[in-house]
């Protein structure tokens, strides 16, 4: 189907996601003088995941800790104050050439040539089909994503008994806000052998979702326990939180390799995919990392971006990074230069007191022990400064638990 | 115009036909006899139309080549083919012609080819033909390995069951007939008229069209009949994500060998990928739950037909009961005495075969006393397009520009805007549940499953209900 009637615009740096990755990132680079930044934001308003999450503990010292909400606004406002241009309702829907997005919005179609084009577009959570939990599908099931907007957004009703599957801080975020909502829950899941207590909550552990019952409306969720005992935990609700999967569909359309661990857009230390021009910051690299995580990936990545609209040159790709299982991925995922900021590691199984090695071509380039311990829900944040030993004509770096 | 949902039926004189079913055939039906100056009614159990095994299908507008040849359904299906296609280019029901393979995985297979490309042809089919192993993976890439040819069978499109079922309902209702939902046939008092006992009271019928699928035995033996019996046959479908969608050019169609049925890859209008379905035969009319031994079974079978497919995200599982009766044929009945016709046993070509059938069905209620004097065309119909090879608003700079509504993105993945879903919670036929207007608009029906939108759309929804 051919286009019609698309206008045609330019910018230099073009951001795709109101995030804090994508905010900071665009806040730093007008005021660097970077030309005409423009962030795209699909939803109504600017801000990104916090603006959904009503819990407090956003901010950095000297900051005050901010509810989420304040959080978005206070990076939106960032965003604008620096010059840089932030426009809701505005959808990238495809691309019309290496740098060239097109747009919809209730203004219409746009085609937007950039200099610069940076993927900041988060990430979700995988929804009960995704993780193929059988049975029937009746309405009550919900991601978090669904149940924060849900609640704190619409103020719709959401049910009476609820079973949160997973138990990592969005699971007890997500227990909250049901019982903010006047629903009971009724159980947590995981699958994890432990998982730390939350008051008033059974936590099952070492367990899985078996089966959804009913039809017109959920009336519970069938759970099997790792030693093969099974029940039915009557429920009209249950909230698959967790399992994050980087929104990544913007950067496939472009043809941009993903990491097969992360399934976000392959990246070097310096947040260049492998298309020249295209960057990717934030939970689009890794899925759900805190907000300043995200913000200091945005703001790392601005001096890339200058340097490219300067006019460096866009490096070739230097070796990989791998992972032997446990661990599930790292980002970035390759290494072009010296990192400036610590990689992020996770682990699919809890480890206490992990030691990490970094090793290329059977040579040893790092190894330390962690006082915390590896989690399937945290990553570890491994020093940049070894980086420097990798050899760029070597082959893989790779990274391993003991 | 009448629907309703809830309360009392109306009262008044009998109506001169009513149909009981209004899934895709039910709904064809009604369509057909709306053309008539009579009084139609469509009921249905559910509470929206096509929410039994319409809506459950493999969305394939079908050939026919494979019918048992000489049958009710070759010569329906054939005959069906041709009418739907016309009816959805002119009703802007989505169809992609983009053929079918019928892919040989071993010998027996192979050597079960030239069978069918025959059977195509005593079915009145001619442009099937056989295609060596190099020119298969030639036109599919990304086959796993062990292909040793394939039945080319280039006319198998991909449609849109739930538009088109929407259309022919919508087309019903604004032609006089009325629907009644969330009505479900307790017992049938036969007589003249026929009274049916409903969920929502009684209800008067001069002549009576059983379009129950899963439960048209049950409504048969209210008139006395025992011709068949429905076995449900369960079949379990996994979708995954569009980006899957540059896998696969063509319906990938398992051919039949002696361990049975195999499961086909299919693109769906939706830019999906569609793998399945199970056939497990059942004894619960309700059982449309998936199972974890089922979802194995397709992935097994998937990553046989085309590995890539196994690694990408999967927006739905679901699964659909079809009405088998053991019979290799449709069980369409004519019972003139009682002004009674049974459409039973319409298994999964009854999407492509509906107008035929409605038609079929239209003549032996005519002999059966049914005046058909006064016929009139009925008013054309244009459905909101839900397939990604047309025109969607969101890439339409006209419609934007007319109505900033359809610029306003508010499903992200399926790329729905609120233009869209106002408009089909405001149609002749609107939905009575967020899934209902998922099916009229595709809304959280992609790979998020509602974790950006779906608060929004619920909101949506909740906001226009009566």
């Amino acid at each position: 189907m051919t286009p019609v009637n698309r206008t045609d615009a330019h910018a230099d740096v073009l951001v795709v996601g109101a995030g804090p990755a994508g905010l900071a990132l665009a806040a730093r680079l007008a005021r660097a003088g970077a030309g005409r930044v423009e962030v795209l934001e699909r939803e109504p308003e600017p801000g990104g995941m916090p603006r959904h999450l009503h819990h407090g503990g956003f901010g950095r010292a000297p900051l005050p800790w901010l509810r989420g909400p304040a959080y978005a606004r206070r990076w939106a406002r960032a965003a604008a104050a620096a010059g840089a241009a932030v426009r809701t309702g505005v959808t990238a829907t495809g691309w019309a050439g290496p740098l060239r997005l097109e747009t919809t919005s209730p203004a219409g179609l746009e085609r937007i040539t950039a200099r610069a084009v940076v993927l900041a577009t988060g990430a979700r959570e995988r929804p009960r089909s995704a993780r193929l939990v059988p049975g029937s599908r009746p309405p009550g099931v919900l991601t978090t994503g669904e149940l924060f907007r849900s609640v704190h957004e619409y103020g719709l009703p959401i049910g009476r008994r609820a079973v949160v599957v997973g138990a990592e801080p969005v699971a007890r975020h997500a227990a909250a806000t049901l019982r903010q909502a006047g629903t009971d829950v009724v159980a947590m899941v995981t699958e994890q052998p432990r998982a730390a207590a939350v008051p008033g909550i059974p936590v099952l552990t070492a367990t899985t979702v078996g089966e959804l019952h009913g039809r017109g409306r959920l009336t519970g969720v069938a759970v099997r326990h790792r030693d093969g005992r099974t029940g039915l935990l009557a429920c009209d609700t249950v909230v698959f939180t967790g399992d994050w999967i980087p929104d990544h569909e913007l950067a496939r359309r472009g043809g941009i390799p993903l990491d097969p661990g992360t399934r976000g857009p392959c990246v070097d230390a310096a947040f260049r995919t492998a298309a020249p021009g295209v960057f990717a910051v934030g939970n689009a690299l890794h899925g759900i990392e805190s907000a300043a995580t995200a913000v200091g990936e945005g703001e790392a990545a601005a001096a890339s971006v200058l340097a490219h609209l300067a006019g460096a040159p866009w490096p070739e790709a230097g070796p990989p990074l791998h992972v032997r299982a446990p661990l599930l991925w790292v980002t970035p995922h390759r290494i072009t230069g010296i990192a400036r900021r610590p990689l992020l590691l996770r682990s699919a199984e809890a480890v206490t007191a992990p030691v990490v090695t970094a090793a290329q071509d059977g040579r040893t380039l790092w190894r330390r022990r962690f006082p915390v311990p590896a989690s399937p829900s945290r990553s570890l944040r491994l020093p940049p400064h070894w980086t420097a030993r990798v050899d760029h004509a070597g082959g893989p770096v790779v990274l391993a638990l003991g | 115009m009448t629907l309703t949902r809830r309360g009392p039926l109306p009262g008044g004189a009998p109506y001169d036909v009513t149909v009981v079913g209004a899934g895709v055939v039910g709904s064809a039906i009604a369509r057909e006899l709306s053309r008539l100056p009579l009084r139609i009614a469509l009921i249905d159990a559910c509470d929206d139309v096509g929410n039994g095994t319409s809506k459950a299908n493999t969305a394939i507008l079908h050939t026919g080549f494979d019918a048992v040849p000489g049958s009710l359904e070759s010569r329906l299906v054939r005959d069906g083919q041709r009418l739907l296609a016309a009816y959805a280019a002119d009703t802007g029901i989505p169809v992609e012609p983009v053929g079918a393979l019928l892919v040989a995985w071993n010998e027996e297979q192979l050597a079960a080819l030239p069978g069918l490309a025959d059977k195509a042809v005593r079915n009145g089919y001619r442009s099937a033909r056989i295609l060596p192993a190099h020119e298969v993976r030639a036109r599919e890439p990304e086959l796993g390995p062990g292909v040793l040819g394939a039945l080319d069978v280039p006319d198998e499109s991909l449609i849109c069951p739930w538009t088109t079922t929407l259309a022919y309902a919508t087309q019903a209702v604004r032609a006089g007939v009325d629907l009644h939902l969330n009505c479900p046939v307790r017992s049938v008092a036969p007589g003249e008229p026929h009274t049916l006992a409903t969920g929502r009271g009684p209800l008067r019928t001069r002549h009576l069209v059983n379009a129950a699928g899963l439960y048209a035995d049950e409504i048969d033996r209210f008139l006395g009949h025992t011709d068949f019996t429905v076995t449900p046959r369960r079949g379990q479908l996994i979708v995954f994500d569009e980006l899957a969608r540059g896998l696969v050019r063509h319906i990938l169609l398992p051919v039949p060998d002696a361990r049975g049925k195999g499961v086909l890859v299919t693109p769906t209008v939706y830019g999906n990928v569609m793998l399945g379905p199970t056939a497990e035969d059942l004894d619960d009319r309700t059982a449309t739950g998936s199972t974890a031994d089922g979802l194995a079974l397709l992935r097994e079978k998937g990553r046989r037909i085309l590995p890539a497919l196994l690694d990408e995200e999967v927006t739905a599982v679901y699964a659909g009961l079809r009405a088998a009766t053991g019979q290799d044929d449709y069980a369409v009945r004519a019972h003139p005495a009682q002004r009674y016709v049974t459409v039973g046993g319409i298994r999964s070509t009854g999407l492509t075969a509906s107008m035929a059938i409605a038609a079929h069905v239209v003549g032996l209620l005519a002999e059966a006393g049914l005046p058909l004097t006064g016929a009139r065309d009925p008013e054309p119909v244009r459905m909101p397009n839900l397939g990604e090879a047309f025109p969607r608003p969101y890439r339409d700079a006209a419609m934007i520009a007319a109505d900033p509504e359809y610029g306003r993105i508010v499903c992200h993945c399926e790329r729905v805007t609120r233009g869209e879903i106002r408009d089909a919670l405001a149609a002749t036929v609107p939905p009575a549940s967020p899934d209902g207007l998922r099916r009229r608009t595709r809304a959280r029906g992609g790979r998020c499953q509602g974790f950006h939108c779906g608060a929004a759309v619920r909101a949506l929804f909740e906001e226009a209900r009566p």
